[in-house]
This record gives structure tokens, sequence and C-alpha cells, in this order.
């Protein structure tokens, strides 16, 4: 029905578009005065009132319409029937109508259940048809209106400005409201789940075993809902992570941006950033393929016990990706320091790495701190890697030779399968999403600061 | 310099002062070596990752095939239900006469369980869509099964004892009698592009994926695109400075920053849960992944927007342009090339990005490829992963494969982008 409103959308724009156009040039050869707007300005004027406010209502139509018909389709079915129903047994007959109105039926449902299915798709074509009818209207409406402003006085340009004002504005609220969505849905369902479990005890419970509070579906879950053993995992892996990241991207660092040539830094610069451009589904995949395997049997080789999915193969391969964050922001803080300070640590005689070590690194640290941060941000906030690499099971553990889990692990391992939005085990997921939030919001906050402080200093 | 005393008398010459120089200049060197083992270490796991899956992968894009000669009785096959047909009996039947020895029980079974599963669902497929095949004979070319397929291929060894591997010796019998008449071959596994996922592994493809992930991406790009570019210009061409201003930046940078895993969270809360809108549907994906895409977009086109000159504004302000006029007739035209770049690194992004498409159930198990919109689909990359965590042997090379052909995707999409910045970027 969309494509088909869109269709008629897009015609009547044109129409509307060329009408206002001709009727512009005609109505001032015959006033014998020039319009205000160029011709062009009446014909976008009349096509944008006629096509964005229709096909906004379309869309919200769109929205809205099966809520609506779910609600109807409710209303309609016999009294018996729904009485004392709560909302999570509404929408399983909800769905089965639905299943059967889209033409799945299993076993033999009940007549008025089968009933509602055809209402259904007569409600359903209805509204389609209804939309279409509507949004036809609106344009039509808009239309014969806009067309009776026209005349050579009427400032056209003016109003199409001001459409695309308000156009502009709105997409750069969206950025506003993302922000808002993810602020507002983790609060509101963290808080269903707090309505649930204790802050208290999600904060600093020792004892994380969601699957098992969901069988036995009582208040026996209460006590498996401490999140600390999953804070401990992603600190660990964080850890490892940075372990291999920051020597690495921070050497990396130096020598392009002290030793080496244009040429050399020219070429190998690109192929740094290759790393940080792999997806992470790539990098989860090569720990579990070739890292974790290796490190088993190299373990193995030295009389140690590595588990399949230890936390130093999620975490070493999580630093390999990393890389390239921390040597590019090191980079950009070694470049920012001002050419005088290395001449003058020159000047006394002192070697390149004696000016390094002790003038430029020092100069540089805030915005190498910086860098860190938001890399730390990065490994905390990675989700791929650990969800193939990592372990599931919660345990009090900083061996990094043993399994951990992380925040993104269990987040994804909550929802994967079938959500319902009103049991402990979905709703932790948002709590843990709220943490996971939070605790990078304020890394990349604190970061930037850093950064940006830095940088005043010198300029 | 503390570190650095000076001796009383200043003899530079002497021998304590050129082994101290030498010594400084020995920490230099090994500075230097330091960041070179550091570059070469970060280009070697770079090295090491692409390698391993080329190793792994390469395999997957051949497959172990024998011709099968079937004939499509019309007992087993009612041309009035072809649907229904006994196609497994007739291309068992079709496998035995490839091997007319005797065999027992117990053989039979082995030999035929070298074929793949899927081969009576190849027949059925060419039944269907050609229905006057019946009565016939079909020559097809049937997928051997998993574990065939990787004895052919060396996978699993022939010289390990036979009960460490999935091949047993009589297999290996028949196996070698198929190969001496030439009838196993290798051709190209065009299955892997053009068939959707499957149990089996030697029957899945990646069709379905790549559908899902081009609606997707489709999605994404028509959302995120001219959204993106509006409040970018608004935010760099527009807007004064005031405090909403900068409240939007500020957003736009930490969005920039938020794990992808938050914006799945998002995605399932208030597209699935608030607006109801189908799980696993390309749409609500290429949703989710244009709210990702959004800071990126809008960074890239900032700075394209920057770039280009005030001079030019000037000029077009002093002929008496309104500023709407001097934006979208002088400044966005220059500053395209820039923007279609940023975006297609934006697009490369979100191509390869799985965590938010896992949490709105983009990696259901579908065997065929969407329609629509609002079909149940998987992406590239929840396809990679789901492969991933499939216990068959045989899946480990469809995974490195999946991932070889998303790294191409990837590999031509910042092509492009680096191509449109180098020819049409004009330098002021």
């Amino acid at each position: 029905m969309l494509e088909l409103v869109i269709l008629i959308l897009l015609v009547l724009c044109a129409f509307g578009y060329l009408m206002a156009r001709s009727r512009a040039v005609a109505l001032a050869t015959q006033a014998g005065v020039r319009n205000h707007s160029l011709p062009a300005y009446h014909g976008a004027f009349v096509a944008l009132w006629v096509g964005l406010p229709a096909f906004f209502l379309a869309l919200i139509w769109l929205l809205l319409q099966d809520s609506v018909i779910d609600q109807m389709i409710l209303a309609s079915l016999p009294a018996d029937m729904i009485a004392g129903l709560d909302a999570s047994r509404e929408s399983l007959i909800i769905s089965e109508i639905r299943s059967i109105a889209g033409g799945q039926v299993f076993g033999q449902p009940e007549p008025a259940v089968l009933d509602a299915a055809a209402r259904l798709n007569t409600w359903a074509s209805l509204a389609g048809w209804a939309m279409v009818a509507a949004c036809t209207c609106l344009a039509l409406a808009a239309l014969v209106v806009t067309r009776r402003k026209l005349s050579p006085s009427f400032r056209a340009r003016h109003g199409v400005e001001r459409i695309m004002d308000v156009l502009m504005i709105a997409c750069a609220v969206v950025a506003i409201l993302t922000t808002l969505g993810i602020v507002v849905s983790l609060l509101f369902e963290a808080y269903r789940f707090f309505e649930r479990v204790p802050v208290t005890e999600f904060l600093f419970g020792l004892n994380w075993e969601p699957q098992i509070a969901i069988r036995a579906d009582q208040v026996a879950g209460q006590g498996a809902f401490g999140a600390v053993p999953v804070f401990l995992g992603t600190l660990v892996i964080a850890f490892l992570a940075m372990l291999v990241a920051v020597p690495v991207g921070l050497l990396s660092a130096i020598y392009l941006a002290e030793y080496s040539g244009p040429r050399f830094r020219n070429s190998v610069k690109p192929i740094l950033e290759i790393l940080a451009g792999i997806p992470t589904v790539v990098y989860g995949f090569f720990a579990v393929l070739t890292v974790a395997p290796a490190m088993r049997s190299f373990g193995a080789s030295i009389g140690l016990d590595v588990a399949p999915n230890s936390a130093l193969a999620a975490g070493g391969v999580m630093g390999i990706m990393i890389i390239p964050f921390i040597s590019s922001l090191s980079d950009d803080a070694l470049n920012a320091v001002p050419r005088s300070l290395r001449d003058g640590s020159y000047a006394m005689g002192a070697t390149k790495a004696e000016t390094i070590k002790q003038v430029l690194l020092p100069a540089a640290l805030p915005g190498i701190m910086g860098g860190v941060l938001l890399a730390l941000s990065r490994a905390i906030g990675e989700t791929m890697i650990v969800v193939m690499a990592a372990g599931l099971i919660a345990k009090m553990n900083i061996n990094p030779l043993d399994s951990v889990t992380t925040v993104t692990v269990q987040i994804v391992t909550l929802l994967i399968g079938d959500t319902e939005f009103d049991n402990p085990k979905t709703l932790a997921a948002f709590a843990l999403g709220l943490v996971l939030f939070l605790v990078t919001l304020a890394l990349n906050v604190v970061a930037l600061r850093i950064v940006q402080k830095y940088r005043e200093k010198y300029d | 310099m503390a570190s650095i005393s000076m001796p009383e008398s200043h003899d530079w010459l002497s021998e304590s002062a050129r082994q101290r120089v030498q010594r400084r200049h020995a920490a230099d060197k090994r500075m230097r070596l330091y960041g070179l083992a550091a570059i070469g270490l970060a280009i070697g796991l770079l090295g090491v990752l692409l390698v391993s899956l080329i190793l792994s992968g390469y395999t997957a894009f051949v497959q172990t095939k024998v011709p099968l000669q079937v004939t499509v009785s019309p007992e087993q096959v009612k041309p009035d239900n072809l649907e229904r047909g006994n196609y497994r009996k007739l291309v068992r039947d079709a496998f035995l006469d490839l091997m007319p020895v005797e065999m027992s029980r117990s053989e039979q079974r082995d030999y035929l369980s070298m074929l793949s599963s899927g081969a009576p669902f190849l027949l059925r497929d060419r039944v269907l869509a050609d229905p006057s095949l019946v009565g016939q004979t079909v020559e097809i070319m049937a997928p051997l099964a998993d574990p065939m397929d990787q004895f052919h291929k060396g996978i699993i060894p022939r010289d390990v004892p036979e009960e460490q591997r999935r091949v047993n010796d009589v297999q290996i019998g028949y196996y070698d009698q198929l190969v001496a008449e030439g009838l196993v071959s290798t051709p190209f596994n065009w299955a892997l592009f053009f068939s959707p996922d499957s149990r089996f592994p030697e029957l899945a493809g990646l069709a379905g994926a790549l559908v899902g992930s081009f609606y997707a991406l489709l999605v994404c790009f028509l959302i995120s695109f001219p959204v993106g570019i509006a409040a970018a210009i608004y935010l760099e061409e527009f807007a004064r400075k005031n405090r909403w201003s900068d409240l939007i930046e500020v957003n736009i940078n930490n969005l920039a920053a938020v794990p992808s895993v938050v914006f799945g969270l998002l995605g399932l809360a208030v597209f699935l849960g608030f607006f109801g809108l189908p799980r696993s549907a390309p749409l609500v994906g290429g949703m989710v992944l244009s709210l990702m895409t959004l800071p990126t977009i809008i960074i890239a086109t900032r700075a394209a927007l920057k770039a280009v000159p005030p001079s030019i504004r000037e000029a077009a302000f002093g002929i008496g342009a309104s500023r709407h006029q001097v934006v979208t007739h002088h400044v966005l035209p220059l500053a395209l090339p820039g923007i279609l770049t940023g975006t297609i690194i934006g697009l490369a992004q979100a191509l390869g990005e799985t965590a938010p498409l896992l949490l709105i159930g983009m990696n259901a198990f579908i065997t065929s490829a969407p329609g629509g919109l609002t079909d149940p689909a998987t992406a590239l990359p929840t396809q990679i992963f789901i492969w991933a965590d499939s216990p068959e042997r045989g899946f480990v090379a469809r995974t490195s494969a999946a991932i070889l052909v998303l790294i191409g995707f990837l590999i031509i999409m910042n092509a492009i982008a680096i191509f449109l910045r180098q020819k049409l970027e004009r330098k002021w």
C-alpha cells in the first residue's frame, strides 16, 4: 500500500510542480509584472506541500495501523474469551489470529478465532485503502489551497526555504532523539528490572545465573542477578586487550611519528587502518579458529591448562583490533607537540630516543591518555569477539587462562531467541546495557575532555 | 636531562665519554627497533588473520560433485502432485547405478550416505521448474556429503586410524572407485552465492544473507544519507552557535562512540517493542544501522562542507543569492565527493556490523531469500555468526569463505571511496 501512496504522491507532486510553474508565468504575464520568486520556486512550493504532509501521514498511519487493528480485534472477540486475561495471553491470542490470517493454520482453532482472522484480513485491507484515500485527499487539499496562494507577489522562495529549514532542523534533532531513545528505553526497561531485583543486589551481588532464575520462575531467581562477576570478566578482558594494544600501538605511533620517512609512513598507516576496518565478527571467528587452539596447544606444551574459551584469546584478539585506535590517536598527539620542543631537545645534544622519552611523551601524555581511554571504552563495548570467543558462565575469576564472561556477552545471550518483555531475564539485559552505556559514555566524555584541554595548551 | 651528569673536565674524546655516547646511541637504536617490531607485529598479525582465513576458506569455493543420470519415472513423481514425489528414491537408485557391485546392507548404507541428503531437493527443484521432465532422464550434478567433500579436499586425511575420521574404509573404497572412473569432479561452487542457507554444509549458500544485507543497507542508505546531509548542512551552514547547536554537536560525537550493542537494545525496545515492527526484518535492521551510520555521515559531511573555501560562498552572496541558494547551488555540489566518500565508508561499517542485528533477530535460520523488506532475513555478518556456531565441520570452510566474501565487498566499497576521493575531490 505504501508503494501505491508513494506513486500517487509522486504523480501529484510532479503535476503540482508543473501546474504551479506555468501558472506563475501565466499570472505574471497577465498582470504585466515580474514574479517575486522564480517560477521554479512556485512549483517547488506546491510540490513540497502536496508531497510531504501526505507522506508523513502515511508513515504515521503504517506505524499505528497494526496496534489499532489489534485493539479492535480484541474488542470484537466474544466477552467470555478475553475475560480476565492478562496482557501476555492477549498478545498470544492476537498472534494466533495473525498467523491464521496469514494463512498458517495449526490444529483446530476455535470458530471465534477463525472469524476474527477473517475480520482482521478485511480490516487490514480496508485500512490500507483508507490510508491511500486519506493521503490522496490530503495531497489534493494541499494542492487546491496552495494553488490559490500563487500570485506574482507571492514569496514562494521564502516559503520553500522555510520548509527546508524545518526539515533540516528535524533531521538534526534525529541525533538528539536517538540519544533520548537510548536513554529512555534503557532506563524504562532497567527500572522494570529493578522493581523485581533490587539495585544493590544487581550492582554488588556475586552470583550471576540468569538462566536458572527463569526456569525456577520464582523468587528463587532473586539471588542470581548479582552482576559483579560479569563486570569483573569485562574488566579482565578489557585489561588484556589494552595489554596488547597499548605497547604495540604506542610504539608503532612513536616510530611512525619520529623515525620513519614519509614514504614508509604513507604506506604503513593505511595497512594499520585495515585492522580497524575488519568487521568484529571476523575477529571473533579468527579467535575461535586460530588463536584459541594455538594458545591451548602452546599452553599444553609448557604444562599449562588453557580453557578453550580463555579470556586470553578473546582479550588478545580484541587487542589486535584496538591497535589502530591507539596508534592513530597517539600519532596525532605526538604530531601536535610543537616543533620547538623537539628542536630544543636536539640542540641540547639529546638523541631521538631521549627526546621521545623525556620531552615528547610527557608533552603528549594527555592526548595519549585520551586515546587509551577511548580505546578502553571500545574494548568494554566490543561485542562479537567476546560473544564468539569468551565464555558464557560468570565466575569470580581473574585468571586469564580460564574463561570469563562479559557484559556484552550476557546482553546478547539473554536476548537471542524469542524475547518477552516481562521476564527478569530479558530486563536484566537492559540493566546491563544501561551500565554499559553509562560507563562508555563517561569514558568518552573524560577522554574528549582530556584531549581538548591538552590541545588548548599549545594552540 | 638531569640523568646525564657532566664530568668536571670536558674531555669529549676520553674513553668513558665515547662509551657513554655509544650507550646512548645504542638506546636510540633499540627504541627504533622496538617501533619497527611493533609495526611488524601489527602487520604480521593482520597477515596471520588473512592467511588463516584464506587457508581455511578457499576449499569452500569448489564443491565435490558426482553426475547422476536420474530417470524421473511417473510412478515415483506423479505429474499432478510434483511436490510430493519420491525424489529420494530416484536419486538413490541413480547413485546406486554408479556402483554396479554387490553390496551388503551396511555397505549400501555407507555408500548411500556418501551422497548429500540434499540431492533429492535439487532434483525436486529442477522438476518443479520444468514439469515436462517427468518421464525423461535428467543429469544432475549432485554434491557429495560433507565428510566425503572434505575427504576429497584433503581436510580429512587418509592416513589416520579409521575410528578417528568420519569417513570409514568402506566409503574410501567406493570413493576410490568413483575417482578411478573419473566421476568425481570439483566445479566452482556457485551454490555458495546463489543458494540460501541449509542445515547441510554442502548445500548452504549466502543468497539469503546477500539479499538481506542488500535490503538492510538500502534502508540504511535511504534514511541516513538524506537525514545525515540535512543535519550536517544545518549545523554547519545555518545553525547559530547557541546552547542547542552545542547540544546537538556533543550528542552526535557521543553517538559515534556508543557501543553497537546498545543500538541493538534501542532497536529491540523501540522498533520491535514499542512500534511492533516485525522481528528479523531487514527494514528494522536497516533502521538500526542507519542510526549508527548517521554520526559517521554527519561528521564526514561537515568536514566536506568546511573544506569548501569561504570565497565561493562570498562570491555567491555577492551576486545576491540567498543562503539556501548559496548552499544548494554552490557549496553542496562542491562538497558532494567528500560526502559520498564518507557515506560509502559509513555503509561499509554498517555492512560489517553484527551485534545490533543479532538483537533484533536477524540470525534466524531461513531457507529462502527474503522477498521484501519485512520478510525474515539474515545478513552477511549474522550468517557468518550462525555458521561459525554450527557444529558441523563443513561449516568451518563455509564460514571462512563467507568472511572472504564479506571482506571482498568491504574492499570494493573502500576502493570506490578512495577512487572518489582521489578523482573527484577538488583541492583548493
